[in-house]
């Protein structure tokens, strides 16, 4: 009786313990979040996605319009490049030969890639963009968040590919429509949802990388425009690092409100991305 | 199979030969990519390797100013401050792995599942923000304290700032339990139902079921697991950067001393290197052994992970 008591113990000490792990790992999530919004939304207004940062180091007021824009523009080219890169790619590794060798081995890299540092894929950059053109560029950071994006969309695309039901495929290639065609038109839009998911989550990451432009992009006070792709720039994340590393108050207060744009925005690609996959559940039910 | 031989009939036609080249081509350009940056940043690195040799991660001096590029203490950095993340994530994340997939009921694991991958979503430039501005002033007190008390121990003597090792490793603990957990999930999800409803069945209580059946299984898994959240930690930078006082020739056993890590010192002091050629070659060569360590942690791992797949 005695031992059987024993072992209950134990057995209430142990989910005792799993309890603790998640509280320990959930209550600096909560105060970080406080944190960010307490001393982030004093200076949120409109204006700080629009205007740059003031000249005066000690002057408040003033945004983080330039690397709001940063962050948009680079994002976006880093999308537009490895959108229809990683998504052939996992068509190919899903639809065409994926126990073949080539399927095999991009699979297991694109796993690996997505555990390489985002700072080595900067320095790659700066090694072949930024020392052959001579200049740091809005177009080679984002290269390099695009080279980020790759490997999580790749992996992401090809489990989205991999759940379009086979009967779909065979009555397509039954009817005679060519395989391309029946890619195209049949497996990648029942497909899209779950490709929406990867490349919003892919986006999220991208938009919060800071070590990878600092060496491409490099930052900048002003804003740059829209068609400007040639010099250094300015992206949220690269903002917050340097703001926050200042001695003044206003930029450090400035560092926090940026904190809390980019929690915000990765928050809402975040659960859209969510959206988009329960909503296909629902559908499929 | 017959759809695949008809497939493959049909991919003889030119248009279907093209889109299937053309696709091979961007399943290839993953290849292509990592195999470029090793090539493109070992040749810019060169003249770093060629002037410090091997040196550059066996000698501890790491002087710009007198053309000495010896990284030694950055690897030190970076090997203590994620051995203190691993040591503070791993019995967390596995518990709470455990916890999710064993215990709770989907109601609620499905929920908190959500929020503990949302630590993953934090942003590590908003880590470092949050660390210097929160998480110092908090631990400064504590660290302060066990060095005063247990400062007999090496480890814990010579407190200097807030700023250490020992910080750094708390940030980056907190970075890797997604990961870590996330996996551990992934791998307790694999043993089969009847495993645990035999142990259960036979009298175990829920812990011994654990004991007896999930954890036996998943050793390996656990072991993948680990290894991804260390290259996680190994390659983390701009967090680390604003925590561990990037202080460069630090190999110490005491914990609460400045130090700096690879990662963290390519970006403190890629500026200052914009002017010396050889420190910039020698700023990329640090970047080219980071990648090499990560590159052998991760693919160790995904064997691993790939395995326990294949047997599952």
């Amino acid at each position: 009786m005695s031992t059987l008591v024993r072992r209950h113990r134990r057995d209430r000490i142990m989910v005792g313990a799993m309890v603790v792990a998640v509280v320990v790992a959930i209550v600096p999530l909560a105060f970080i979040l406080a944190d960010v919004i307490a001393k982030g939304i004093g200076q949120l207004s409109a204006s700080f996605f629009t205007q740059p940062e003031p000249f005066v180091a000690t002057a408040s007021g003033g945004g983080f319009g330039a690397g709001v824009r940063g962050t948009i523009k680079m994002v976006a080219l880093g999308t537009v490049v490895a959108v229809p890169i990683g998504v052939l790619a996992a068509v190919y590794l899903s639809e065409y030969d994926p126990r073949g060798p080539l399927a095999t081995v991009v699979r297991f890299f694109a796993d690996v890639m997505t555990g390489i540092p985002s700072i080595f894929v900067g320095i790659f950059v700066f090694t072949a963009i930024v020392l052959t053109t001579h200049s740091f560029s809005s177009w080679a950071g984002g290269l390099a968040l695009g080279i980020l994006m790759l490997p999580v969309i790749v992996r992401t695309s090809e489990e989205a590919l991999r759940l379009v039901p086979g009967t779909l495929r065979e009555a397509s290639l039954a009817l005679g429509v060519r395989r391309w065609r029946t890619i195209v038109s049949v497996i990648l839009p029942t497909a899209l949802p779950g490709i929406t998911t990867g490349v919003l989550l892919s986006i999220a990451r991208a938009a919060g990388e800071t070590a990878p432009l600092l060496l491409t992009a490099f930052g900048n006070q002003l804003l740059v425009g829209w068609g400007n792709w040639n010099g250094p720039e300015a992206s949220l994340t690269l903002e917050i690092f340097t703001n926050s590393r200042s001695p003044f108050p206003a930029q450090q207060a400035r560092a926090w409100t940026g904190a809390l744009v980019l929690i915000i925005g990765i928050l809402i690609l975040s659960l859209v991305a969510r959206a988009v996959v329960a909503r296909r559940a629902g559908r499929s039910r | 199979m017959t759809v695949l031989s008809a497939g493959r009939l049909v991919t003889r036609r030119p248009a279907d030969a093209l889109f299937r080249f053309t696709a091979a081509t961007c399943a290839s350009i993953v290849l292509i990519l990592l195999a470029g940056m090793l090539i493109r940043t070992t040749w810019s690195a060169w003249p770093a390797f060629s002037h410090s040799g091997i040196g550059i991660v066996t000698s501890n001096s790491w002087n710009p100013n007198l053309l000495q590029f010896g990284g030694l203490s950055f690897i030190y950095g970076t090997l203590v401050t994620s051995f203190i993340a691993l040591l503070l994530a791993v019995p967390v994340s596995v518990l709470i792995a455990l916890f999710l997939t064993e215990i709770a009921p989907a109601r609620i694991a499905t929920p908190l599942g959500y929020v503990v991958d949302l630590l993953a979503a934090v942003p590590s430039v908003v880590y470092g923000l949050w660390g210097v501005f929160v998480l110092v002033p908090f631990l400064t007190p504590i660290w302060q304290w066990l060095s005063s008390n247990l400062g007999f121990i090496p480890l814990f003597s010579q407190f200097s700032s807030g700023r250490d090792f020992a910080t750094a490793g708390v940030i980056l603990a907190l970075m890797i339990v997604p990961i870590i957990s996330a996996v551990c999930r992934e791998v307790f999800r694999t043993v089969p139902a009847d495993e645990r409803e035999s142990a259960l069945a036979l009298g175990a209580t829920r812990w011994e079921m654990i004991r007896l059946a999930v954890l036996p299984r998943s050793r390996p898994g656990v072991v993948a697991a680990v290894m991804l959240g260390f290259g996680r930690a190994v390659g983390e930078t701009i967090a680390v950067a604003y925590l561990i006082g990037g202080v460069p020739n630090k190999v110490t056993p005491h914990l609460f001393q400045q130090g700096s890590t690879i990662a963290a010192n390519i970006a403190l002091q890629f500026n200052e290197a914009a002017s010396l050629p050889l420190f910039k070659a020698a700023l990329i060569a640090l970047g080219v052994v980071l990648f090499v360590i990560t590159l052998l942690i991760n693919i160790a791992a995904r064997l691993i992970i790939r395995r326990g797949g294949r047997a599952a």
